[in-house]
């Protein structure tokens, strides 16, 4: 007498994802953010309708890893390639993956102005606090006293200025209806992250305005620290200066419910 | 006093010697390869009483550099080439308003992003002025090491003579390969000619203004123009720099800058043991491109080999300067591979035989 | 005189710095020398490994055709860079982590077990340290003292580590003599 034993998958790779190893350093948030990304696809049937605009960035690789149509921009440039391909095609759905240099240095005139006209795109913003891939030079969202590679001595408000943060200017710009912040660092968060992500892609195809979710994410490798502390630094100083939560909200899905 | 001995990659070499040459404004973009350069900066403007500021963007950079240059400073940038191509903007005004500064450029392989490996494909860009309008930039070209210290000093100083964008122009390889410098003492700033045109208020003499749009209806932009020409007629006729090696007795002469005048020499030396001579022109000066000097060598040795990092920019200076008085053979890399002096050894031994396997020859 | 030496391993076997103390030591010695390393996406993948061409006259190309040493800190760089290396040429093999040997017979080639002899100098984090001071020996690039200065000056800044580096250096240049 045989018995069977019946197998339930529980747990797999989104089809918004290929089968191939990334290329992140172990510890980094994007790939939970890649997964987030792709659950969140998958689960509101939208993969196929997809055009995404990977950045220049540790993510420039995102079209080897995301199974979904992509298309490359110049560095800071994601947010007007996104805005040409989205009125071409209004009809389907259009996202950028940005990090902080490339959306909030380099592209912030592009990100101000796509927000500001209120394009229909959802924008995931990777906030790592430093320039991951050219090696851990400062970022406009670098910490004070945070060290980077052109600010030897930490950032210093005299001469760097403020770190920067770009989701609450964005908020004032009429044509943005949803933007949050949350971090990739506890498992409550990965979920609400996950939550936001579905909000803001809900937003685009109720045709309602811009949206973008800012995901606080570690980078051990540039901040020289092993993954353990860089999980604990997102948790315990990023926060300060980035506090978590809902910067706006006009869609008024909350009161429909 | 000038300094010891010192080792340093050719991106720090550049930021050492632009300090030493009286430059304190610095304003770049961080890009592979060439952020050594800037690294280096943010530490050491610092101890120098200079400025260091990463801006948002190349294109911030260079407007950064374009101020500092009408305040009367010597002022710098660097990146690569897509940041580089960033910049022509910024480029084309300091032409246009006759605003000295440093525009360092480590080559990398395009185009678009391309990658990081060292190229020399911006060779048109540098040496064409790069953006709109009818301008020239000075484009200086080392060979690395020791050139660097001289070359930026040499640079700042055409700079201020012509009142002009200088571009040193380098690549990634060279950026990243550390040889034994030394560097003259530090320039006194008070020894530098007055800059009697830049603008540090008006107290004691009329206003002025500094730009580059000129409407009038009376021919003015014209005759800018023809201001601008002469002044670039006058660059071309002092300015061309080159060096060559070897030219006694050869049978060919290769043409090279750069990276690839290096891999080329090193491929000329080896190939001495096979009985073939051949002699090495580089051009250091890319516009002003030394042509006279390349067309009486050619006369002389009437095969000529160009070797590049891409495949087939300068070739097209060298075919103006030497015409049809000599075979032109062209042999180029591009981007994102670096070539051998073995490669190079091929090429040149092709080129010897006629058998035209590496390389292929130039229609004139 | 004229010497190409490539070094290649793993990130974090100390590949570059045992090129920098080559490097420094030979600068120190009055040569002419130049340092390549590799760079960006290369080391993305783990490996790294940079040419070292020191010279008693003016070097042209600081890209070698043909290396006159390879240092291999790893299997993989054998295999890489083993076909590479001139007729007559020598690798340096760390035989502590691998036993493959080179498939040609016309290189001479040295096993160093770096770990043990770094073990016998004291810290068996000195592997990279004793390589160099066998391959500086063998090759009669540079004697002791100009290792020992090259190490220093690479490390300028770090003198905590000139003691520990020293007698791993020390090391390498004793089992150049005697085999052991
Ligand atoms: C025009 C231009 N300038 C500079 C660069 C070099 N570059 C590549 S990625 C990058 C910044 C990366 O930082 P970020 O956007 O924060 O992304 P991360 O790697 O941290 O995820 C820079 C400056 C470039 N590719 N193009
Ligand atoms: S450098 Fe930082 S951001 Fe880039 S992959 Fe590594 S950990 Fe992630
Ligand atoms: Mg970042």
């Amino acid at each position: 007498m045989s018995t069977e034993i019946e197998y339930k998958k529980v747990f797999g790779r989104p089809e918004s994802l290929k089968d191939n190893p990334t290329h992140y350093c172990p510890g980094c948030g994007h790939s939970i953010a890649h997964r987030l990304v792709a659950e969140c696809l998958d689960e509101m049937g939208l993969r196929e309708d997809t055009i995404g605009v990977p950045p220049v960035g540790c993510a420039v690789l995102a079209y080897n890893y995301f199974n979904f149509d992509m298309v490359e921009a110049p560095h800071g440039r994601a947010l007007a390639v996104a805005t040409g391909v989205k009125r071409v095609h209004p009809d389907k759905f259009v996202l950028t993956y940005q990090g902080d240099g490339d959306l909030a240095a380099i592209g912030a005139a592009e990100t101000i102005h796509a927000a500001n006209r209120g394009e229909r795109i959802s924008a995931i913003f990777i906030n790592n606090a430093i320039y991951g891939m050219t090696g851990g030079q400062m970022a406009p969202t670098t910490l004070l006293g945070q060290n980077a590679t052109t600010a030897p001595r930490g950032r210093d408000a005299r001469l760097h200025g403020q770190p920067i943060d770009i989701s609450s200017m964005l908020a004032i710009c009429g044509g943005v209806v949803f933007v949050e912040r949350c971090a990739l660092t506890t498992i409550k968060q990965i979920r609400k992250a996950k939550k936001a992500i579905k909000k803001s892609f809900q937003c685009q195809l109720d045709d309602l305005g811009f949206s973008l979710v800012e995901l606080l994410s570690p980078c051990p490798t540039n901040w020289k620290m092993p993954v353990k502390a860089a999980w604990d630094w997102v948790n315990e100083e990023m926060v300060k200066t980035y506090p978590l939560g809902l910067i706006k909200d006009t869609t008024g899905y909350e009161d429909k419910k | 006093m000038p300094s010891e001995k010192m080792l340093m990659n050719g991106s720090q070499t550049v930021g050492e010697a632009a300090v030493r040459a009286g430059c304190r404004y610095y304003f770049g973009y961080p890009i592979t390869p060439q952020n050594e350069l800037p690294e280096y900066l943010s530490a050491r403007m610092p101890e120098v009483g200079g400025t260091f500021i990463q801006g948002e963007s190349e294109v911030a950079s260079i407007n950064m550099v374009l101020g500092a240059s009408v305040a009367g400073a010597r002022t710098m940038t660097s990146s690569s080439s897509p940041g580089i191509s960033l910049k022509q903007e910024g480029i084309s005004y300091m032409a246009g308003m006759e605003l000295p500064a440093v525009i360092v450029n480590m080559m990398r392989g395009g185009p678009g992003l391309g990658n990081i490996a060292p190229s020399a494909a911006d060779y048109f860009q540098a040496t064409r002025g790069g953006a709109h309008g009818d301008y020239r930039t000075p484009v200086l070209a080392p060979a690395g090491g020791q050139e660097l210290v001289d070359l930026t000093f040499e640079a700042f100083d055409l700079a201020d003579k012509y009142r002009n964008p200088v571009m040193l122009l380098g690549d990634g390889l060279m950026g990243q390969v550390m040889e034994p410098v030394v560097f003259p003492d530090f320039i006194d700033l008070k020894d530098l000619p007055e800059k009697d045109w830049a603008l540090r208020g008006c107290k004691g003499r009329e206003a002025r203004a500094i730009f580059s749009m000129i409407l009038g209806q009376q021919g003015e932009l014209y005759r800018h123009n023809l201001d601008l020409q002469k002044k670039y007629d006058r660059i071309t006729a002092e300015e061309q720099r080159w060096e060559t090696k070897y030219a006694e007795d050869a049978e060919l002469i290769v043409v090279a800058y750069g990276t690839a005048a290096r891999i080329a020499e090193s491929a000329i030396e080896d190939l001495k043991a096979e009985g073939i001579n051949a002699g090495l022109f580089r051009p250091i000066s890319l516009w002003p491109f030394p042509l006279p000097a390349l067309r009486e060598l050619s006369k002389e040795i009437p095969k000529v080999a160009v070797f590049e990092l891409c495949l087939g920019q300068m070739v097209e200076d060298v075919i103006l300067s030497v015409g049809e008085r000599a075979e032109i053979y062209f042999h180029g890399v591009p981007g994102g591979l670096i070539p051998t002096p073995a490669e190079v050894a091929e090429f040149l031994r092709s080129t010897v035989k006629g058998d035209g396997k590496v390389g292929r020859r130039m229609e004139v | 005189m004229i010497t190409r030496t490539i070094f290649a391993g793993f990130g974090g076997q100390g590949v570059l710095l045992m090129g920098y103390v080559l490097t420094h030591g030979a600068m120190h010695k009055g040569l002419d020398v130049t340092y390549f390393p590799s760079y960006g996406a290369e080391m993305r993948g783990g490996t790294a490994n940079c040419t070292v061409t020191v010279s008693d006259k003016k070097i042209a190309s600081p890209v070698a055709s043909n290396p006159d040493i390879l240092v291999a800190m790893n299997y993989p760089s054998l295999e890489k860079f083993e076909s590479t290396v001139v007729e007559g040429g020598t690798v340096f093999l760390n035989s502590s982590l691998f036993e493959e040997r080179p498939s040609r017979d016309n290189i001479d080639v040295v096993p160093v077990p770096i770990i043990d002899l770094a073990r016998e100098a004291g810290s068996e984090r000195g592997g990279n340290m004793v390589m160099i001071g066998t391959v500086c020996a063998k090759a009669g690039l540079l004697s002791l003292e100009e290792t020992i200065k090259g190490m220093e000056a690479a490390l300028k800044g770090k003198e905590k580590f000139f003691k520990a580096n020293q007698k791993a250096i020390e090391r390498g240049f004793a089992f150049a003599a005697d085999g052991k």
